[in-house]
C-alpha cells in the first residue's frame, strides 16, 4: 500500500518535473532575447543573421570557433573536437529538438562560450546566433 | 585398470577440468563486463551529449568527487551543471564508482584510460589504431565497442575501425 503510493507520488512528481521545462520555439527563444536586449537598449536594431553566421564561424582568439564541433553546415551532423562523438545538427530545420527548451539552450551557450570566447556570450551575441542558426535550411545540406 | 589406462583417464580428467575452470573465468569475465551498465538517466543527458557515458565502475570514488568539482575545467572545456543535476550525477557516479582491481592504482589521474587496469586490457592495441581517424583517442570507446552505450563492452563485439 505505502509502496504503491510512493509509486504514484514519484510518477507525478516525474510528470510535474517534465512539464516544468515548457517546451518552446526557437522563434519564442530567439524572442525573448530580442526583449532582453530591448530592455537594456531602447535603440537596438534587431538581431543579424550575417553577423551570427560570422560569429558562428570565427575563431575568437582560442582554438575552437562554434564551427570545431557543429561544422560550417549546421544543418549536419557534427562531431565532438576532443572525444570524437557524433552531434546531432543544430539547425533547427534540419533537427526539431534545438531550441526548444531555454534552459537547456541557455545552458550550452554557457558552457560552450566559455571554450570558443573564454567568457560568457552577450544576449546580441545569442540572438545573432540564434536567428542565423534559425536561417539555415535543411535544404542546404 | 592398466597403468596405461589410468594415465589416459587421469589426463582427461585433468584436461575437462582445466577446461570447465576456463569456462567458468571466461564466464564470469564476461558476466561482470556486462555489468557495466551506466543506469542513470541525468548522467547520461549531462555527460553522454560530448562522450560516451564512462561506466562509474571504472574510477574510484575520489576520482569521481574530483571530476565533479572541477566541472568549470573538464579536460579542457567548461562541462558545468545545475546544482540539480550536479547533485544527483554526482551521487550516482560516487554510489557506483569502482572498487579493487579494477581501479586499483588509479591513483592521482582523473583519467580511465591512465588506470593500470585499462592499459593492461587494450596492451595489443597499437598508437596507430588510437591515432585512426575513426576512433580518435582511447577515450572514444564506442569507436571499437560497438556496444558501449549500451554498457556492454565485451570482447565480441569489438570492431575497430581501418
Amino acid at each position: 500500500m505505502q509502496l504503491e503510493t510512493l509509486r504514484i507520488g514519484t510518477g507525478v512528481a516525474l510528470f510535474l518535473s517534465a512539464s516544468a521545462a515548457l517546451p518552446a520555439t526557437p522563434a519564442e527563444l530567439l524572442k525573448g532575447y530580442e526583449t532582453a536586449v530591448r530592455a537594456e537598449d531602447a535603440r537596438f536594431a534587431g538581431f543579424s543573421t550575417e553577423r551570427g553566421r560570422e560569429f558562428f564561424n570565427a575563431r575568437h582568439g582560442v582554438e575552437w570557433s562554434c564551427a570545431s564541433c557543429h561544422t560550417a553546415n549546421p544543418a549536419t551532423q557534427g562531431k565532438h573536437a576532443i572525444t570524437g562523438k557524433a552531434i546531432a545538427p543544430l539547425a533547427p530545420a534540419a533537427n526539431a529538438e534545438r531550441f526548444t527548451d531555454a534552459a537547456e539552450a541557455e545552458k550550452w551557450f554557457r558552457r560552450n562560450c566559455k571554450d570558443v570566447v573564454s567568457r560568457a556570450c552577450t544576449t546580441q551575441e545569442k540572438g545573432d546566433v540564434l536567428q542565423y542558426l534559425i536561417s539555415v535550411k535543411e535544404e542546404a545540406r | 585398470m592398466s597403468n596405461a589406462r589410468r594415465w589416459a583417464f587421469d589426463l582427461t580428467l585433468w584436461t575437462v577440468s582445466v577446461i570447465a575452470g576456463l569456462a567458468l573465468v571466461a564466464h564470469e569475465a564476461m558476466a561482470s563486463e556486462k555489468r557495466m551498465t551506466t543506469g542513470n538517466a541525468r548522467y547520461q543527458a549531462e555527460c553522454g551529449s560530448c562522450h560516451l557515458a564512462y561506466p562509474p565502475q571504472l574510477l574510484p570514488a575520489l576520482a569521481w568527487r574530483r571530476i565533479m568539482a572541477s566541472l568549470d575545467k573538464h579536460f579542457g572545456t567548461d562541462a558545468t551543471l545545475d546544482a540539480s543535476a550536479a547533485a544527483e550525477v554526482g551521487s550516482f557516479l560516487v554510489g557506483a564508482a569502482g572498487t579493487g582491481k579494477r581501479v586499483a592504482g588509479a591513483g592521482e589521474s582523473l583519467r580511465i584510460t591512465r588506470t593500470p587496469w585499462f592499459v593492461r586490457e587494450h596492451h595489443e592495441v597499437s598508437a596507430d589504431v588510437w591515432r585512426r581517424p575513426g576512433v580518435g583517442g582511447p577515450g572514444n570507446c564506442a569507436a571499437c565497442h560497438t556496444t558501449a552505450p549500451q554498457g556492454n563492452f565485451n570482447e565480441h563485439n569489438v570492431r575497430i575501425p581501418r
